[in-house]
């Protein structure tokens, strides 16, 4: 049994964490959660630079050709260093969506791009509350233009072009549901960035007026596509969450090591080690059940939607727990701007919520386990 | 990333599985698999001697203590040939119940502290079955803070003269030898004044008792020792040495990666897949769902973690730390699960007899036992402690009695 990462992805892990030390300290996180900026340029720039845009993007596309289990690693990178870029939304679900679904002219263009760090990609799935459900998609297409209104989009006031979710049949199946692919700089819609729980991640109202679209994938098949590049995007979230989850939790350690009380560091007393404790067992059975999500996306497994179910729980779970926790162990210092603390806690309730809730994913995880039961 | 074997591993996986499948007691196979939660119970036999019987099987056909040497009984395999013989003799490692706690516990201690006699006397035997160990270390003043025991061992001459009772001691009704540590210096701070011995379970002033459970089964016992005889020969380590010799036997205890822990889970599933409630199948209520899929998705990683290790050994490596929340995951689990369950049932959730309702008490049983669960093998606070001071780093807990001879701690609260 092998079920790790290879030495050579490993190396990448540290690769990518050394180079997200220097170019993405919590400082420059602060510049965009303080509205200095949308997102951070230099980041992506260098992010392009070492290839982690397009690590899992062939090379004919101007990728670097290597896979998911890369592309793993990095998330997880991006996740303990809150990267302030438009990663997710860029690279797991519009490249996803790209991948699965793309004719040769889109990927040709769109990936090649993505890979370049020269477009921003995004999903346009959400209209207003609610989780993914080919029944919530009432943005409407006909004749190749659109007309609705989709929030939230993850980094939509900043993206290029975004794969949208429109509503082409009237059966009340699945199968109603087309995606398309909308150049965002052509025009035919309005873009409003909104305020969210973080700021350093963008999200967005797109108001489609008569816009322009060409089909993604066949007319009819866009809830199949969608439901796909949900469970890939869920994996790698899970890695960033998996990330952010660590990172606070060494906070946490870190501060309970260092600050004094009564006489003693507060990591001596048992409320606080076994807080501490915790946090370690929820990161572990995160982190274990996103090595199982890492084994099924690169490897295409049938077990792929049930696998990605259980990482994206596991995951959401425990990066909101030691995000709240490690807030509890700073005490009040961990209630200050100043502090990073609630970075992390803002971090991980929005992502809490980007693919589909929680309750979302333990709906689709019984579900699928009973599928396979039955089976 | 893959779950497959390396050659060798295949190699060695399938020799077991041709051996197990020609020699395993099968006719047990179908009552092994019911039994869950760690008990075993079969029907017409006693478990001890079935279990002695295929003990010695194994022994004789080179398959018994695996890890250990040949000289010992054992094979001198490699820790991943460990895990893959647990994984190929499947239910019938739960035979093996009466000799773990030899195998895993004492034999590794007799082996690190025993004189070559000792080893070649006590070792193969203990590795074939034909004796079984106990350990004896807990007592009624003296669980988690094992150190604070209070069973005395005094000089005379070559022997030792043991006074005292031990507690929660598993198998001591049948086994032949223990394994026991004793305090032979009172008057030192309580870590350094302790001495391991092993002993003859027949030895005359050996006294066990059973235990009846809160559960109302009875599977531990106490044991009294008074003026019991143990020759100097028999002692473990130097005098005063004691502690650290039992961290050689706990630290043995921990290592055991690949032991599958009940969690519930799957019983709860199919529970709840069956259940009619007023409102529909269980499975399809909400909460019910959201409760289920948190327990998936802690009863997946417990498995993929102990993937996690078991690829460590696979490569020749130490596994990390990772393991160590297996017993605090699992144990509260069981008790949520069986509290959970027994809530669906409603009013009907009381009943223990195997022909009422749709849990044929299985949950109830699990929710009577699952308390002990969370505190034999260390309980879920010194678990967290372990975690918390050698995983994470953090200080250990002030000690305030760390210095002060044993016999002035004080012995009650209020």
């Amino acid at each position: 049994m092998n079920f790790d990462f290879s030495d050579d992805q490993k190396q990448l892990r540290d690769q990518a964490r050394k180079f997200l030390a220097e170019k993405c300290p919590p400082k420059a996180v602060r510049a965009v959660l303080d509205a200095k900026a949308p997102y951070d340029k230099q980041l992506w720039k260098g992010l392009a630079e070492m290839g982690f845009l397009g690590v899992a993007i062939p090379e004919e596309f101007g990728g670097a050709g290597a896979g998911h289990l890369e592309l793993c690693v990095i998330a997880e990178e991006m996740g303990r260093a809150l990267a302030p870029v438009p990663f997710s939304s860029t690279v797991y679900l519009a490249a996803e969506a790209l991948l699965l679904a793309g004719s040769e002219a889109q990927k040709r263009k769109w990936l090649s791009a993505i890979a370049a760090g020269e477009a921003i990609g995004t999903l346009a799935l959400f209209e207003g509350k609610g989780n993914p459900s080919p029944q919530a998609v009432r943005l409407t297409a006909s004749g190749g233009t659109l007309n609705g209104v989709k929030k939230p989009v993850p980094d939509g006031a900043i993206a290029d072009f975004a794969i949208v979710a429109a509503r082409t049949g009237s059966s009340g199946r699945e199968t109603d549901v087309s995606l398309f692919l909308v150049d965002l700089k052509a025009g035919g819609l309005e873009a409003k960035a909104l305020t969210n729980i973080d700021p350093t991640r963008g999200q967005a109202e797109l108001n489609f007026k008569n816009c322009k679209a060409e089909p993604l994938g066949a007319a009819g098949e866009g809830w199949s596509i969608i439901s796909r590049v949900l469970d890939r995007a869920a994996v790698l979230i899970a890695f960033e969450q998996v990330g952010g989850a660590d990172r606070a939790l060494e906070m946490g350690r870190d501060y309970a090591l260092d600050r004094i009380a009564f006489g003693r560091p507060i990591g001596s007393f048992q409320a606080v080690k076994h807080m501490l404790a915790d946090m370690y067992v929820s990161a572990t059975l995160a982190r274990s059940n996103c090595y199982y999500g890492a084994w099924a996306l690169s490897s295409d497994a049938s077990e792929l939607p049930e696998a990605a179910a259980a990482a994206r729980i596991s995951a959401t779970q425990a990066f909101q727990h030691c995000a709240k926790n490690n807030i509890q162990v700073h005490g009040g210092m961990g209630f200050t701007w100043e502090f990073d603390c609630h970075m992390y806690y803002r971090r991980a309730n929005a992502m809490a919520l980007s693919l589909g809730s929680l309750s979302y994913w333990e709906d689709a995880l019984i579900d699928r386990m009973r599928k396979k039961n039955a089976a | 990333m893959n779950f497959d074997d390396t050659p060798q591993e295949a190699e060695f996986r399938d020799t077991a599985r041709k051996w197990i499948d020609a020699n395993a007691p099968k006719e047990f196979e179908a009552e092994l698999s019911k039994s869950s939660l760690g008990r075993i119970r079969l029907a017409s036999h006693d478990m001890v001697e079935v279990g002695k019987a295929w003990q010695k099987k194994k022994a004789q056909g080179g398959w018994a203590c695996l890890h250990w040497p040949k000289e010992y009984g054992g094979r001198g395999a490699t820790p991943i040939e460990r895990v893959i013989w647990q994984q190929e003799e499947g239910v019938f490692g739960k035979l093996t119940q009466p000799f773990q706690i030899g195998e895993g516990m004492c034999g590794p201690t007799v082996m690190a502290y025993g004189s070559e006699e000792a080893k070649q006397r006590y070792l193969p035997k203990l590795a074939s079955g034909e004796e079984i160990w106990c350990q004896l270390f807990s007592e009624p003043a003296a669980g988690s803070d094992v150190a604070g025991l209070r069973t005395r061992a005094e000089r005379r001459g070559d022997d030792w003269i043991v006074n005292g009772q031990k507690i929660w001691t598993s198998g001591a009704h049948y086994s032949d030898c223990g394994l026991l540590i004793t305090r032979t210096d009172p008057n030192v701070p309580k870590h350094k004044g302790l001495t391991m011995f092993f002993l003859d379970m027949k030895s005359k002033g050996v006294e066990v008792r059973p235990i009846k459970q809160a559960n109302g089964m009875q599977e531990f016992n106490e044991v009294y020792f008074t003026d019991v005889v143990i020759p100097d020969s028999q002692r473990l380590g130097a005098v005063g040495d004691g502690w650290s010799v039992s961290l050689t036997t706990l630290m043995n205890e921990r290592m055991s990666i690949g032991a599958r822990l009940a969690t519930g889970f799957p019983e709860m599933f199919e529970f709840c897949s069956n259940l009619m409630t007023e409102d529909g199948l269980a499975i399809d209520d909400r909460a019910t769902r959201s409760k289920l899929a948190s327990w998936a998705v802690k009863a997946s990683g417990l498995k993929y973690t102990s993937y996690r290790a078991i690829s460590a050994l696979s490569k020749g490596e130490r596994p990390g730390p990772e393991n160590s929340i297996g017993k605090l995951v699992a144990g509260v689990m069981l008790q949520d699960i069986a509290t959970y369950a027994m809530d669906l049932e409603g009013a009907a959730g009381v009943f223990t007899g195997e022909a009422e309702e749709e849990a044929r008490g299985q949950f109830q049983q699990m929710l009577l036992s699952s308390p002990s669960m969370r505190i034999a093998g260390g309980t879920d606070e010194i678990l967290r402690n372990i975690i918390a001071e050698r995983v994470l780093g953090l200080p250990g807990d002030i000690r305030v009695d760390k210095d002060v001879p044993f016999n002035e701690i004080p012995i009650k609260g209020r």
